[in-house]
């Protein structure tokens, strides 16, 4: 996983609630094992029925294309697990994304692909949110992991709180298949116990 | 009984130290699976049975491949081909053309790791959630996950299940565990008693609609009560399927007489001497008085009518005889939504949904794919006709239940009537196998999201019980059942 330590990009406000995943990779007609995720990334929503673009979604306009922090509302990423949601996100350079709140497997999802996810207060998103408007991408914001602030035009820092142990993750891009396999000694022998104690949870056979 | 796993009572009886507060059903069977904690503070939790579907699998097999890793218990791991495959009599590989190279990347990798794989063509090949269940992999008080957010549908057996993405699932596969903050618990207590033609779909849309979409997010949820006892195995695997419509991972219920009755003789589950045994430490498995949730909600059923959702996410619910809400009188931080939502369905404030035309109907997915589900919209079809207009389609959700339909002669009252039956997979519910609507349609679906453009580009989706969709295709429009039945609609 690509580190996380700060990030510098022009940040476009998406201010509405529960944008699900069907909205963010949406399932198109025609698809193949290697997907194009860059051109995924809110495609009904950048692309009118005809294929040309639509000038009024927020990431078409001029001063938003190159935008790299995305500022929404609450339950961001509701619906579907699916994780090219959050790889689509990664292929348009968009590495943070401040939210009200995010739905619980997809804020997992940005986790693991060193997508900082941002919980912000309701009062301190709303006053971001309204900076992110009146800034209109006149001026990039800067993301900090190490200090935990988001730095720009049009006020003060912000100070953000992130689970220790996430931030850690993030900024060392932590392998997290590797941290769990320091533990694989833990794993064989709970699976002893447990075939002691419940069998039938550590066999599954056809019995036919 | 080891102290892990015994109630408070028989803890004291048998001398254990540390296990005398009361647990919930949901802390008994996280405790017994922590394997160890991570240095960053997470549980490891062990997954007793992963299910893989072809849309995620080729990710997680290509990874383990570069990382030169292997699958650890491919003996507990198992394989569906379901959202890409074709619902076309006759389908193979290539009838979806979009869906080939996902079905024959999860063969190839299913058969390199030596995992059983319910291939296109095989007798049990269906949707993950029913065919899970149907062929006993999944037990009362196992861990379980699928790279689907419909995971925690298995609930209805009382199995504890995660939905996840695709790196969350190939760390599984590498590992067998989960690395997991321990969920806060909620209690859904359903009180009373379901009218006649009032479903757990019926509920669970209410429910939704009481708690918001994110209002069970962080939570695991443990659904109980006079309502919820009564109902079938099938049912409680609707109300557990659509607990993440209301932003839960896991959702499940206490296993119960009727839940072993279902399970025992199913071809994965235990045998004989081990069937006697599980069945003890089964019957432990139930929250203990006193014990304590986070949150506790209740939702009287009593007096319950069918439901149907009228926006474009899950809460956005009214009975069959309301009427489109209008978005001034709407929580006012809900009401952009709404009004938007209101454009997309192309709906006026205060027309009542019971009368709208439709122009599709889909009885099918995760949701509502059972052999239950499927007589029950079949005896409101038998002897009626698909009203002229209407494309309606039934999948079966998964070929054994396909095969006992047939054998009940489901599928000769749905072709009879005018639906189109069909080979089992995900078909219509995300489109994902090219089964959609066209632009504009009007369809009233027993899935589980009403999305926009999730059914096909501009599509309208009203979600609502196998009951009222059938007699909505029946019917042209928007129909209550009891009328449909009753002959006044």
């Amino acid at each position: 996983m690509q580190p996380f330590s700060s990030h510098t990009a022009v940040a476009a406000p998406l201010l509405q609630d529960d944008i699900n995943t069907d909205q963010i990779a949406p399932i198109l007609h025609s698809r193949s094992l290697k997907e194009d995720y860059k051109a995924m990334l809110f495609h009904r929503a950048r692309r009118r029925e005809d294929g040309s673009e639509n000038p009024d979604f927020v990431l078409n306009k001029p001063q938003f294309r190159d935008a790299g922090i995305l500022v929404t509302g609450n339950n961001f990423g509701a619906g579907s697990s699916r994780e090219s949601a959050v790889w689509s996100m990664l292929a348009n350079n968009i590495r943070v994304i401040v939210a009200k709140s995010f739905a619980d497997i997809y804020r997992e999802n940005c986790l693991q692909n060193g997508v900082l996810p941002i919980v912000l207060a309701a009062d301190a998103a709303d006053a971001f949110a309204a900076r992110i408007v009146a800034v209109n991408g006149a001026a990039p914001f800067t993301v900090d992991l190490v200090s935990r602030r988001i730095g720009g035009p049009g006020g003060a820092d912000i100070a953000f709180d992130i689970a220790p142990a996430d931030r850690m993750r993030l900024l060392e891009g932590l392998d997290d298949i590797g941290l769990t396999l320091k533990h694989m000694n833990e794993i064989v022998s709970w699976e002893r116990r447990a075939a002691a104690a419940q069998p039938w949870l550590q066999t599954a056979k056809d019995s036919r | 009984m080891p102290c892990a796993v015994a109630p408070p009572k028989i803890a004291q009886a048998i001398g254990c130290k540390d296990n005398l507060i009361p647990r919930t059903l949901f802390d008994k069977i996280w405790d017994f699976h922590v394997v160890g904690q991570r240095a960053d503070g997470r549980d490891l939790l062990y997954i007793d049975r992963h299910v893989l579907h072809e849309l995620h699998a080729h990710h997680g097999f290509a990874q383990l491949e570069k990382r030169q890793r292997g699958v650890h218990r491919p003996d507990l791991t198992f394989a569906v081909q379901d959202h890409t495959v074709a619902t076309r009599p006759g389908r193979d590989d290539e009838t979806n053309p979009s869906g080939t190279a996902f079905i024959r990347a999860m063969r190839q990798g299913a058969r390199k790791n030596g995992i059983r794989l319910f291939d296109v063509g095989d007798p049990e090949q269906g949707i993950s959630h029913v065919v899970a269940p149907e062929v006993g992999i999944v037990l009362p008080g196992a861990t379980h996950a699928v790279p689907d957010s419909h995971a925690s549908t298995v609930g209805g057996v009382g199995a504890l299940a995660f939905g996840c993405g695709t790196t969350e699932m190939t760390h599984i596969l590498a590992t067998q565990v989960m690395a997991l903050k321990r969920p806060k618990r909620m209690r859904a207590r359903l009180d009373g008693r379901l009218g006649a033609h009032v479903s757990a779909k019926d509920v669970a849309l209410r429910l939704i609609a009481q708690l918001g979409v994110a209002g069970a997010r962080g939570y695991a949820v443990e659904y109980a009560g006079s309502a919820l006892a009564a109902m079938p195995i099938e049912q409680r695997m609707t109300l557990c399927n659509l607990n993440i419509e209301m932003g839960g991972r896991s959702g499940f219920v206490a296993p119960d007489d009727a839940t072993f009755a279902w399970l025992k003789g199913r071809p994965y589950a235990p045998k004989d001497a081990m069937w006697d045994r599980a069945l003890d430490y089964w019957r432990t498995l139930a929250t203990d008085d006193d014990a304590e949730f986070d949150r506790e909600v209740t939702l009287d059923c009593s007096a319950l009518e069918p439901q149907i959702t009228w926006g474009t996410d899950p809460s956005q619910v009214v009975g069959i005889s309301g009427r489109v809400p209008d978005p001034a009188a709407i929580d006012p931080g809900r009401r952009a939504a709404a009004e938007s939502a209101l454009a997309y369905m192309g709906l006026q404030p205060g027309t009542p949904l019971a009368g709208l035309p439709v122009d599709r109907v889909f009885i099918g997915s995760c949701t509502n794919s059972r052999l239950a589900d499927l007589d029950v919209a079949a005896a409101v079809v038998r002897g009626r006709r698909v009203a002229q207009g209407v494309s309606a389609m039934a999948v079966p959700g998964s070929s054994s239940v396909k095969r006992e339909a047939e054998a009940a002669g489901l599928d000769r009252v749905f072709r009879d009537a005018g639906f189109f039956w069909g080979e089992s997979g995900c078909s219509m519910c995300a489109g994902g196998n090219g089964d959609r609507g066209a632009p504009g349609e009007r369809c009233v679906s027993t899935t589980n999201r009403n999305f926009e453009n999730r059914q096909g580009p501009t599509v309208r989706t009203h979600l609502a019980s196998p009951a009222t969709a059938a007699a909505s295709a029946i019917a042209g429009r928007i129909a209550d059942v009891r009328q449909v039945l009753s002959g006044a609609a």
